[in-house]
């Protein structure tokens, strides 16, 4: 008997065996085939990144043309009163012209002047114009001051151009870039770190335009969506999961809120449009509306991430609350909702970073016009960071491309800074059971 | 309907009045199918014609039941028998249940617990209850105690709130173990402190019953027999109602025992009675083991 066992024991022994090698190849494989789909994940995003950021980086430095300004009292003050108006309302282009043509004094002809004056941004005079207001003492002075320069010459300065190409298929002619190289070789250029690109509202003149009345909308935009998204939706969430009976009508809502959160984002924008523009009269391209809409679309990911959540609360703990005699509100603030704290977060931030990187319904409501302040309020009009991004995606100026890139990457830190906020307050609030 | 007591209508005038014929005479006939005794005298808890039904399951069928004061009573039986279902309608868990339907009547100290001026929360205040897992808030030690008295309002300063916490602890057996880690976590201890730390939890708002539900199945036998001991002691103030599937612990910590079997209180009884001579072939065919 214990013959006929022991054989029948090898015999599956066997069989086992024979099937081993199969059962580990095709574990290896399968790991193999994990392995690929991170790869490939990671090969996109390394390429993303690489592609914005060797694009973008250079914006960050702007070229500046250092000119000997004469501050001629004739020019700017004739009357020699110094009065702020006078000062304010003076002619400092004058000033910045006079300085080129003394410097090229070979340049005489009319349309050749008019290249020459090309040089120099047309911001160049506000620089002249606070140099002086802060120091009246400067008129009938001369000094040597730094000017921001025109978006051609900074493209030159950085390389952007290719020198090698016949004149007629460059934007800048040889004659400019031989007075460049002419400022260079005599150490009147430089570049300097781009301040304005993250101090300056948009601008027709790419050297002038920057990001922060699109981050400062984008900022007012999301307060707006958190302060109300969040409340709201935790408070559906508690009570659908936690009170609702559950009949047609709660699963006719459930069945509606996770539709909602499949509908495409520009629908959100005409009904904003229509709601709370047409209807309620709202400020068009307001950060009020772009928040009220963005709350709409991230309602349903924040009420659908905080039921999760909600569900994920062992039931051991409600019932030892409720047996406790803590009354139905008391197990679920006292308890429940601590514990699902984290998640809701999540699913929050989650949906902040959707609605940051959120374009379509915001050019419904006119958050896509051009605006140069920097909003100061929820009312004022503004943009965001990602309908800038279309925007100057969409300019015909060279020197948009590197300040596109850039402003995806301010994009990509806001997000990066959410999502860092993200996983701390997820550590911070997670309690073990 | 609102001339009555506002109970269940269907089995409301049936239940007052056998209830009140059992308190004029203990032990009177009571239409019942159960062997043994199910009246006692001044009973702390007493059941009558209960019927519990999930959706269209019927999970108790037609239980009467008194829970003598100052006793431990045992509820056996194999699983799904509704003995947990019995435990949960004495502090009406079984509310937070959707499909859950009670008919019949419960009283506490002759009141009806059912009724609809019944407040649920002062209910389960002094009907408390432990759990079949240890299930401490995820929270300190000490604020897991305080939680019952700081909602309830039991405690009018700190000093009385950390009397009640050591008062709780001690009867539970469990002061000494945690008094230099008050704040230490409720999750951190062991599954047999956290057990008795759900029971400390329970007698800190100091209720007249307690229901436990199997309350030794997730624990080692030397957590267990601590529990025992405990159950033993804490019988002198309070009246325990205990579920398990455990008939030595049964037969160790109960004085009377109630056999259920697929939603019928088939037999209950003296526990050593039960034990030795059960009156009813379904109860014998439990306990000595041939099914279960």
């Amino acid at each position: 008997m214990s013959d006929a066992a022991a054989s029948r024991a090898r015999t599956s022994q066997q069989k086992v065996a024979a099937t081993l090698r199969r059962r580990y190849h095709a574990e290896r494989r399968f790991r193999a085939y994990g392995i690929v789909a991170v790869a490939i994940g990671l090969t996109f995003v390394a390429f993303l990144f690489y592609t914005i950021i060797a694009k973008g980086y250079t914006a960050f430095a702007q070229t500046y043309v250092a000119l000997d300004i004469s501050y001629r009292a004739e020019e700017i003050d004739p009357a020699g009163s110094r009065a702020r108006a006078v000062l304010e309302g003076a002619d400092y282009q004058a000033l910045i012209k006079a300085a080129l043509r003394e410097h090229f004094p070979e340049v005489t002809e009319r349309a050749e002047l008019r290249k020459l004056y090309g040089l120099v941004s047309s911001a160049a005079e506000v620089t002249l114009r606070d140099r002086v207001l802060a120091d009246p003492g400067r008129i009938g002075q001369q000094e040597r001051v730094w000017l921001l320069a025109k978006d051609q010459v900074d493209l030159l300065v950085k390389g952007q151009v290719d020198r090698a190409l016949p004149e007629a298929q460059r934007n800048i002619d040889d004659q400019t870039i031989g007075w460049i190289d002419r400022l260079r070789a005599e150490g009147r250029v430089e570049k300097r770190f781009n301040t304005g690109f993250f101090m300056n509202g948009d601008s027709r003149e790419p050297e002038q335009a920057g990001v922060a009345g699109a981050v400062a909308g984008s900022f007012f935009t999301l307060v707006i969506t958190l302060v109300l998204s969040f409340p709201i939706g935790v408070a559906a969430a508690v009570y659908l999961e936690e009170f609702a009976p559950k009949n047609r009508l709660t699963d006719f809502i459930e069945v509606n809120i996770n539709n909602l959160a499949a509908v495409p984002s520009i629908v959100f924008g005409l009904l904003g449009l229509a709601m709370f523009i047409q209807f309620f009269g709202l400020p068009r391209s307001a950060p009020l509306v772009g928040g009220l809409v963005l709350t709409l679309m991230t309602l349903p990911t924040i009420i659908i991430t905080s039921r999760a959540a909600l569900k994920a609360v062992p039931p051991s703990i409600r019932e030892a609350a409720l047996g406790m005699g803590a009354s139905a509100v008391q197990t679920v603030i006292h308890h429940v909702a601590p514990m699902a704290l984290p998640g809701m977060l999540t699913g929050a931030i989650i949906g902040m970073a959707r609605a940051l990187g959120e374009s379509a319904p915001l050019l419904m409501i006119g958050m896509v016009a051009f605006i140069v302040d920097i909003p100061k309020g929820i009312t004022g009009a503004a943009t965001v960071l990602p309908v800038q991004v279309y925007l100057w995606a969409s300019s015909p100026e060279r020197a948009f491309v590197e300040r596109t890139s850039a402003a995806i990457m301010v994009l990509l830190a806001f997000l990066l800074v959410m999502n860092a906020a993200a996983v701390l307050l997820r550590s911070r609030f997670e309690r073990r059971w | 309907m609102a001339t009555t007591g506002g109970n269940v209508p269907i089995s409301a005038p049936r239940a007052a009045v056998t209830a009140a014929q059992d308190r004029s005479e203990p032990g009177a006939a009571l239409d019942t199918k159960t062997v043994g005794q199910v009246t006692v005298a001044n009973p702390v808890v007493s059941a009558r014609h209960v019927d519990v039904y999930y959706g269209a399951k019927h999970a108790i069928k037609d239980v009467s039941l008194d829970i003598g004061r100052n006793a431990v009573i045992a509820l056996i039986g194999p699983s799904g028998c509704g003995k947990s279902t019995f435990l949960r309608t004495i502090n009406r868990m079984n509310d937070t249940i959707d499909s859950a339907r009670f008919e019949g009547t419960i009283t506490l100290d002759g009141q009806d617990i059912y009724d609809r001026r019944q407040d649920v929360v002062q209910l389960r205040a002094r009907v408390g209850m432990v759990f079949q897992k240890p299930n401490p808030f995820p929270k300190s030690i000490y604020e897991n105690i305080a939680y019952g008295p700081r909602i309830h309002g039991l405690a009018a300063n700190r000093a009385d709130l950390d009397e009640i916490v050591q008062t709780s602890l001690q009867k539970a057996g469990l002061w000494e173990e945690v008094k230099d880690r008050l704040e230490h976590s409720g999750t951190s201890l062991s599954g047999g402190q956290q057990q008795r730390l759900c029971i400390a939890r329970a007698i800190a708002v100091d209720p007249e019953v307690i229901l436990m539900d199997e309350p030794c199945s997730a624990l080692d036998p030397i957590a267990t027999a601590r529990i025992e001991d405990l159950i033993d002691e804490l019988r002198q103030n309070y009246t325990i109602v205990i579920v398990t599937h455990n008939m030595q612990q049964a037969a160790r910590v109960s004085q009377r025992t109630a056999y259920f079997h697929l939603g019928d209180l088939i037999e209950v009884g003296a526990t050593d009675q039960i034990f030795t001579n059960p009156g009813h072939k379904l109860t014998e065919d439990y306990i000595t083991g041939r099914f279960g």
